[in-house]
């Protein structure tokens, strides 16, 4: 759709290790409305950091984008020199990592860091940017905001680390961010915080967030919709009650049914997803998730799947969508 | 049913240097009853592991009493109860030796406690036991990198199993594992517990995961458990303000759910256990402290038969 922020098209990108290629994107499409949250949920593996790093134009070797296209918001990242991705990191698109201090100097005091994103970014001068870190560490909850910026990377708490990442993150006001497992290192009371806190920068900055995560708890809070990942591929797409309550994809049912609810009844027993995860070296030729899938059929092994449309913007990725075809198109050859 | 693991306020302090000591485990009592699953829900830090492997004595209780069958095995050699107490790791990684193959680690065991007669009978015992978790028996002579987290985390059960004990500390089995692959191990260990009758203490971080485990379970806080209940009482009817921030932090995985109970967010990050707060705990990030927080350390006591609670708002 034209007034998307953020399309890709057809992309496949593929790792190319001594042992063989790894197909990690392998023909996804997917978009995103403006001040919309989209969740790439998945298992490990599954393609969610590739996916949502090459949308920040970081592809690192051995990695190939192979085909396909990356557009934001009129731009077509792919096709982008280095200088004209690193303009755009931090003003249009950031990014928010699961380990804060992979992107945080362990050197310099945290307000050094701060300032120095602004006055580069912003055109600031060093006095105004000092004071707009004051601000930005304060509207993130941390108490005390002129002491803590002189205070270094590992005297802070993973917590507040990821909190002072969201307010780097959000410093020039960008149209985009990505967060890449932001709470995955973090305990639950202090994830439910950081969570809050995104919501509500969202609701005042309006602008869209990726969040990749393999909690499916963390999606059905968070998200407006829901791209369901497993082997490189976006098996199933869709709003969050489509996927949660409408989904038409067996591995996306399995998942659901496979992880134990606080609030569910006693009896209701665990159906766990049989198999272990795809070896993406040796991908199958047909739907990735046929070795796992109970219904998997003839077809499944050998083609595969196309999406089918279930609902206006609900996709699926499964041979059984289009069972009634192919069987009157077996019967008619 | 009776007692089978008993701990009577236990304690492990690590000392580092002179004056400075790390209260892991903090004066902590609670009974596992045969056949029961005890579960353990706490953040990372709070003291777990050590507490699990402080009542195999694989660390040295600094103080109070451990009962294994109504016995004081504090001070005793564990020689005895090491082929009935055991321990599941977290880590499938870090917790199997590299170069060993996957008969070796399910035969160590065996050997160290004389349980096969012939080698052949080791062989068979290896076999069966492997099936039993849902490996092969080809698979026997390969090595752990071969296998996935999954696969070594049956690997590791395959060879607790492999003595059959009596009692098994699970420390987040599941924790390092694919949400995919989670239930594949959560109900095999369902499976053995009815099969061979064995008693779980089941430590993890979340609560729905132990909740799905447990009989009763009990929260864990710096050191100290501050509030133990029958699971479903604890989940719908927890007063602690500690549980009740676990429980309405957890996001449900279901768009239509409401968080159950009243949402109680607390402020602020873990004190370090090198400098505790005085008084609760909790007291500096709970919403409901007041004075007396400050002064005075709540104890566990019972508020309803099987329900205890250590916080002076909720007795
Ligand atoms: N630098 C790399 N070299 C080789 N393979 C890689 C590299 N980075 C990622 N991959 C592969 O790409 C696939 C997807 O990885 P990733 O996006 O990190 O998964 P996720 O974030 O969903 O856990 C994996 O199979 C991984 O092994
Ligand atoms: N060998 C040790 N020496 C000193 N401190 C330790 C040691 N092992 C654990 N600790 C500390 O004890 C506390 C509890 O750790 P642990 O039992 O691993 O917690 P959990 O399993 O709940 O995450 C932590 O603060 C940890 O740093
Ligand atoms: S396409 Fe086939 S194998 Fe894949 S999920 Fe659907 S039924 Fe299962
Ligand atoms: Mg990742
Ligand atoms: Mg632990």
């Amino acid at each position: 759709m034209a007034n998307d922020l953020l399309e890709i098209k057809n992309l496949r990108l593929s790792f190319f290790v001594p042992s063989g290629e790894v197909k990690a994107i392998n023909n996804v499409s997917v978009s995103l409305k403006r001040g919309d949250v989209l969740g790439l949920v998945g298992e490990s593996g599954s393609g969610k950091s590739v996916l949502s790093h090459a949308v920040m134009g970081f592809v690192s070797p051995p990695g190939k984008i192979l085909g396909g296209s990356i557009d934001f918001n009129g731009l077509r990242i792919n096709e982008m020199t280095e200088k004209e991705k690193r303009i755009i990191r931090g003003t249009e698109i950031s990014m928010i990592f699961q380990d804060p201090m992979t992107s945080l100097n362990p050197v310099y005091p945290i307000g050094t860091q701060i300032c120095e994103v602004l006055m580069l970014k912003n055109k600031m001068n060093r006095k105004t940017a000092w004071y707009k870190a004051e601000q930005l560490i304060k509207s993130v909850g941390i108490i005390d905001p002129q002491r803590r910026l002189t205070q270094y990377p590992h005297e802070f708490s993973g917590g507040m680390r990821q909190r002072i990442m969201i307010a780097i993150a959000l410093a020039c006001e960008p149209r985009l961010v990505i967060a890449d497992e932001p709470t995955t290192a973090l305990d639950v009371t202090t994830q439910a915080q950081i969570l809050e806190l995104m919501l509500e920068m969202k609701e005042k900055k309006g602008m869209a967030i990726i969040i990749t995560t393999h909690n499916l708890g963390i999606v059905a809070n968070m998200c407006d919709r829901i791209a369901v990942m497993y082997g490189g591929t976006i098996v199933e797409y869709g709003t969050v009650m489509d996927i949660f309550y409408e989904s038409r994809h067996e591995y996306t049912k399995g998942l659901i049914n496979s992880i134990p609810k606080l609030t569910a009844k006693k009896e209701e027993k665990l159906v766990p997803i049989e198999g272990t995860p795809l070896n993406m070296l040796v991908p199958p030729l047909g739907c990735p998730f046929a070795p796992r899938c109970k219904l998997c059929m003839a077809i499944c092994l050998k083609k595969r799947p196309p999406y089918t449309q279930i609902a206006s913007v609900h996709y699926s990725a499964c041979w059984l969508n289009q069972k009634e075809e192919f069987e009157r198109d077996a019967i008619n050859v | 049913m009776s007692k089978l693991v008993e701990v009577e306020d236990l304690k492990l302090h690590f000392k580092l240097g002179r004056r400075l000591c790390v209260k892991a485990v903090d004066g902590i009592s609670f009974y596992v009853k045969k056949g029961e699953t005890f579960g353990i829900v706490g953040e990372s830090g709070c003291g777990k592991t050590t507490m699990g492997k402080t009542i195999l004595r694989l660390l040295e209780p600094t103080g109070g009493k451990i009962f294994y069958d109504g016995e004081d095995i504090t001070n005793v050699n564990m020689q005895k109860y090491r082929k009935k107490m055991q321990i599941v790791f977290q880590d499938p990684y870090a917790s199997l030796n590299p170069r060993m193959t996957i008969a070796n680690i399910v035969g160590e065991p065996i050997d160290i406690h004389n349980l096969a007669a012939t080698p052949q009978d080791r062989k068979d015992k290896i076999n069966e036991i492997l099936q039993h978790v849902g490996l092969n028996s080809e698979q026997a002579n390969r090595f752990p990198h071969e296998f996935s987290g999954g696969q070594r985390q049956r690997i590791g059960i395959a060879r607790m199993l492999a003595i059959s004990p009596e009692f098994v500390v699970c420390d987040e089995p599941v924790s390092a594992l694919d949400v995919s692959i989670q239930a594949q191990i959560i109900n095999l260990l369902h499976q053995f517990q009815e099969e061979f009758g064995l008693t779980y203490l089941f430590i993890a971080h979340d609560l729905s995961i132990v909740r799905y485990m447990s009989n009763r379970i009990g929260v864990m806080y710096l050191g100290k458990l501050v509030e133990v209940a029958e699971s479903d009482e604890l989940v719908f009817h927890g007063v602690h303000p500690y549980t009740k921030s676990l429980i309405s932090a957890i996001p449900i995985p279901d768009p239509k759910a409401k968080n159950c109970g009243e949402k109680v967010i607390l402020s602020g990050d873990f004190p370090s256990l090198l400098n505790l707060p005085s008084g609760c705990r909790l007291r500096t990030r709970c919403p409901c402290a007041r004075e007396l927080c400050e002064d005075s350390e709540p104890i566990l006591q019972e508020i309803s038969p099987g329900h205890l609670v250590a916080c002076h708002n909720c007795q």
